[in-house]
């Protein structure tokens, strides 16, 4: 074959090669989908979602402390790690000061990276061993940890984005600097502001290695002050465990995450109503 | 928005408030006995007030770490503390409370064999030593004449957390291989020579059950309630006993007699003709100083339901019940309790 | 007249007020992200002292012994665990997701494009535990069935290749780790190749180029700081994750050549591990490989975003 055809030839399949890749990645995603539906969804009663687990070897229990658990300690984390994620990325975006800027951003990406059992230490040192107790109050800190530099950078990026103009135009009228970014910055960013705090919630939510040993685990209704139930970790406990019936409310607790993950990051995208790309961290 | 979610929250948290009626309790510790502990604080909440003892299943390091820093109300371990863990705890003293007799059996995975499997403990120590590497050693068709063995590699699995199950099985080891003492030693977490790693007695299981020609250790009743093969092991008498109640009520027979004041004692390679060697006393780590009485008292009712009412779920869960020589020398230790 | 002076006074001052405590107010937690940062090196310098005067520091990184009982720790066996299953992934993810990339900005148009980038990113979001829980029941058996026989099958002469089936292992834990940095892998990649300007294409292809030819010898070429940046965010993920990689890596803290072995990783240790480590040296030993593992994660992290910064910028100019 001569040079023309033969340089067509690898055009061709490096091409087709490159869709196939494609397909094989999103096929993954509905693979997870169609397993998790497959084995989860028939375990999905009324018993999941109000009963209280059984000891082992009876049939029967339910996740509801978990799934009240996980409200309990990702809302506190919210409460926590919103605002100061919020107030923070302010500062990054309106008020930049020589170095001390540039060194608060980098550090927010640096704790953007920072692995999520290494949070749960320092939750530990801080919180667990003062208390004396594991406690909801200790998770919800490792995850608002790890929440504040989501939300920083997030809603630092949305607020440059806000145009120059729509900033001169407020002060021009006479506002402060603080009362511009309130009612006019602040708004005019509000849904890429909103995307990434729904988007950290998302992600805290199924963080399962910081609760391991913060929050620990709940036989009854937890709290933030005692050990509490959480869903991720109660899904890695019951997967690893030999009993037939934990398995089968381990793929419906899967179920139930990852529906409430998918169903943020969804309406998150939608309110955006772009095609961005994935936060840097 | 935010002031719905935050109103949202005030709900969820006051709607938690009821309970904190009941006493609660937290625990945490050893998962050797956690089915008979899950069933015994479900059925005490039952009749006692809808008292709540959350016991949290971590394995017996767990329970020492969280008695030691106080970050539990008690704790619970298959391996009684040793001198140096009871000097490390923060704040007062630590007594031993016996509250069942179990045993560590040797569970098995082996598609297509269907006989019980005989173990001899040197046997046991070096598949676990990785000297014996496979099914079809010699030493292991010794024992189980007639049985067809399959020519596979033994895939040993072993605890990664701190386990008293651990420190009775390698207990055991060390007693009747030299090797083992030396290189290995007992303890509630070794340098294991091989094998794949679990969490907890659950997660040994789970191992075990998920991967063929596999071979591990845990509590009887968690090869019993999975319906999974589990092997007599030979006793120091040199017969090959089946773990059960009788055989480890018989392997406890002598410490009942010559129980020391602390109830700190190992019972694994015990004489006894029908004696199953590798069987453990489980105590209740209580602190001897409660800063609230309510809880004091909470706990000196739980003690004396588990040791009275609580020893007829025993059986049911293929725990033996405690002697009543130990149970009435406990009784009395409950009043050190304040 | 005057009166109108006064005023704007008034109200200069009192903004003036308002502004410089919100000032305050903003500095002031965005540096509670400095303490942050310094608070958790603090905790874990701390922490692993312990461990640090016991062990001391280059023995610690080497030694292969992980023995509670005489209180002898070593990072090495759980260093490499991790190495090795994140290097792993990259092999695995890199081709399948700069594939991927190329599909999605070169010849996918953009509606198409970006839809499928939406569902990709979606991975990204699932949960470690959900992926653990996933790997268990799937991918072990078809690994301990099928894909581990086979590779033993045809590759067993490579080291990498022998030893007994279990189905967990370094190569479980490492395609775990490949399908979870993949959309990573793709986002970045894509993002840095759509910033590369169209005339260098079109110049390409007025050359006589095949469109892979383009791709592949200028695209790529020029994005490739980007692209290298995704990879480095891609492992400082891999290195850190905890609960896929410990459902299914076997939790066998030794070193073994062979892919088919078990193994365990830092973070994996540090979960199994940490909730019930007695004693003083056993803890400090684990906060140690913590810290370990903090700043092999930094120094990466700190690479990637380097690279990113420098191609995804505007008006980057390559050399």
């Amino acid at each position: 074959m001569n040079r023309l055809s033969w340089r067509k030839l690898v055009n061709g399949v490096m091409l087709t090669l490159t869709g196939v890749c494609t397909v094989v990645t999103i096929s993954v995603l509905f693979v997870i989908l169609g397993c998790l539906l497959y084995f989860g969804a028939h375990s999905l009663n009324w018993n999941f979602f109000t009963r209280l687990p059984l000891p082992p070897g009876e049939e029967g229990g339910g996740l509801a402390n978990a799934i009240v658990g996980s409200l309990q300690i990702v809302g506190l984390a919210a409460l926590i790690g919103i605002p100061i994620g919020f107030l923070a990325g302010v500062y990054l975006a309106e008020y930049e000061d020589r170095h001390f800027a540039s060194v608060v951003r980098y550090v927010a990406d640096l704790l953007n990276g920072v692995p999520s059992i290494v949070v749960g230490i320092l939750a530990w040192t801080l919180i667990v061993l003062p208390m004396k107790t594991q406690s909801g109050l200790a998770g919800s800190v490792a995850l608002a940890f790890m929440l504040i530099p989501i939300v920083t950078r997030q809603t630092e990026q949305f607020l440059r984005e806000v145009p120059l103009a729509l900033r001169e135009g407020a002060l021009a009228l006479g506002a402060s600097k603080w009362r511009m970014i309130a009612t006019v910055a602040v708004p005019a960013g509000s849904k890429g502001i909103l995307t990434g705090m729904i988007l950290g919630v998302a992600r805290i939510s199924g963080e399962s290695a910081p609760l391991l040993f913060t929050a620990l685990n709940n036989q009854y209704w937890g709290g933030l002050r005692e050990p509490t139930a959480s869903l991720p970790v109660m899904i890695y406990k019951l997967a690893t465990s030999p009993y037939d019936d934990w398995n089968r409310q381990a793929w419906a607790a899967g179920l139930v995450l990852i529906t409430l993950v998918l169903l943020a990051n969804i309406a998150a995208r939608l309110v955006l109503a772009r095609g961005v790309s994935v936060p840097r961290g | 928005m935010r002031t719905i979610s935050v109103a949202l929250m005030g709900l969820l948290v006051m709607a938690t408030a009821p309970f904190a009626a009941a006493q609660k309790l937290n625990a945490c510790g050893a998962t050797f006995p956690d089915p008979i502990y899950k069933k015994w604080f479900s059925e005490f909440g039952k009749t006692h007030q809808g008292a709540q003892i959350n016991y949290e299943a971590n394995g017996s390091g767990g329970g020492v770490k969280g008695v030691t820093n106080g970050t539990v109300d008690f704790g619970a371990s298959d391996m009684p503390m040793t001198d140096q863990e009871l000097a490390a705890v923060k704040n007062g003293k630590i007594l031993h409370f016996p509250t069942v007799l179990g045993a560590v059996v040797p569970i098995y995975n082996l598609p297509g064999v269907t006989q019980e499997l005989k173990f001899s403990g040197p046997v046991l120590a070096d598949i676990f030593l990785g000297s014996i590497s496979k099914w079809s050693d010699k030493r292991i068709a010794a024992d189980n004449p007639g049985v067809k063995l399959p020519d596979e590699e033994i895939v040993v699995v072993h605890r990664t957390d701190g386990s008293g199950t651990t420190f009775v099985w390698t207990d055991f080891l060390a007693k009747v291989s030299p090797e083992w003492k030396s290189k290995v030693g007992a303890a509630k977490d070794v340098s294991w020579p091989k094998g794949l790693g679990g969490a907890q007695n659950a997660g040994v299981t789970g191992l075990v059950k998920q991967n063929p020609n596999s071979l591990g250790y845990v509590e009887l009743v968690f090869a019993v309630q999975n319906k999974m093969g589990h092997g007599q092991v030979k006793n120091a008498n040199g017969t090959f006993v089946k773990a059960s109640v009788e055989t480890v009520t018989e392997a406890a027979a002598g410490a009942a007699k010559n129980m020391p004041a602390d109830f700190r004692v190992s019972i694994t390679n015990a004489p006894g003709k029908n004696a199953y060697p590798i069987s453990s006393f489980t105590w209740l780590l209580i602190p001897s100083k409660f800063s609230d009485p309510a809880k004091a008292r909470q706990v000196k009712e739980m003690l004396h339901w588990v040791l009275t009412d609580g020893q007829v779920f025993c059986a049911g869960l293929s725990y033996a019940p405690l002697p009543l020589a130990v149970v009435t020398r406990e009784e009395k230790q409950i009043d050190a309790i304040h | 007249m005057a009166t109108a002076t006064a005023t704007v006074k008034v109200v200069k001052t009192s903004t003036q007020t308002g502004d410089i405590i919100a000032r305050w107010v903003v500095t002031l937690f965005a540096a509670s992200l400095l303490a942050m940062a310094i608070l958790l090196v603090y905790e874990l310098v701390i922490g692993s002292a312990d461990a640090r005067a016991k062990l001391g520091i280059w023995r610690f990184l080497v030694s292969t012994r992980w023995n509670p009982v005489t209180e002898d720790f070593g990072a090495a066996p759980f260093v490499y665990g991790t190495v090795v299953t994140s290097v792993l992934a990259l092999l695995i993810s890199v081709p399948f997701g700069l594939g991927a990339a190329i599909f999605l900005s070169e010849l996918a148009p953009a509606r198409i494009s970006n839809a499928l980038t939406f569902v990709i990113e979606l991975l990204a979001a699932i949960p470690s535990v959900i992926y653990g829980l996933l790997a268990i029941f799937t991918l072990v058996p078809l690994m301990r069935l099928y894909i581990e026989p086979f590779l033993k099958r045809t590759l067993g002469f490579l080291p990498l290749f022998q030893g007994t089936i279990y189905g967990v292992g370094f190569l479980t834990a490492g395609m775990v780790l490949a399908i979870m940095t993949v959309p990573f892998i793709i986002s970045v990649s894509r993002e840095s190749l759509l910033a590369v300007p169209r005339d260098q294409r079109e110049a390409a292809l007025a050359l006589g180029a095949t469109k892979w030819e383009t791709t592949w010898q200028i695209v790529v070429p020029y994005a490739k700081l980007g692209i290298l940046g995704s990879i480095f965010l891609g492992l400082a993920r891999a290195l850190g994750e905890t609960m896929a990689v410990t459902m299914v890596i076997g939790n066998d803290p030794s070193i073994h050549a062979s892919l088919l072995a078990p193994g365990y990783s830092i973070a994996a240790v540090i979960a199994n591990e940490f909730s019930e480590a007695g004693g003083k040296i056993h803890p400090a030993a684990l906060v140690e490989l913590a810290l370990v593992l903090f700043c092999l994660t930094i120094l990466i992290n700190g690479f990637a975003r380097l690279m990113i910064m420098a191609t995804t910028s505007k008006g980057s100019k390559r050399p």
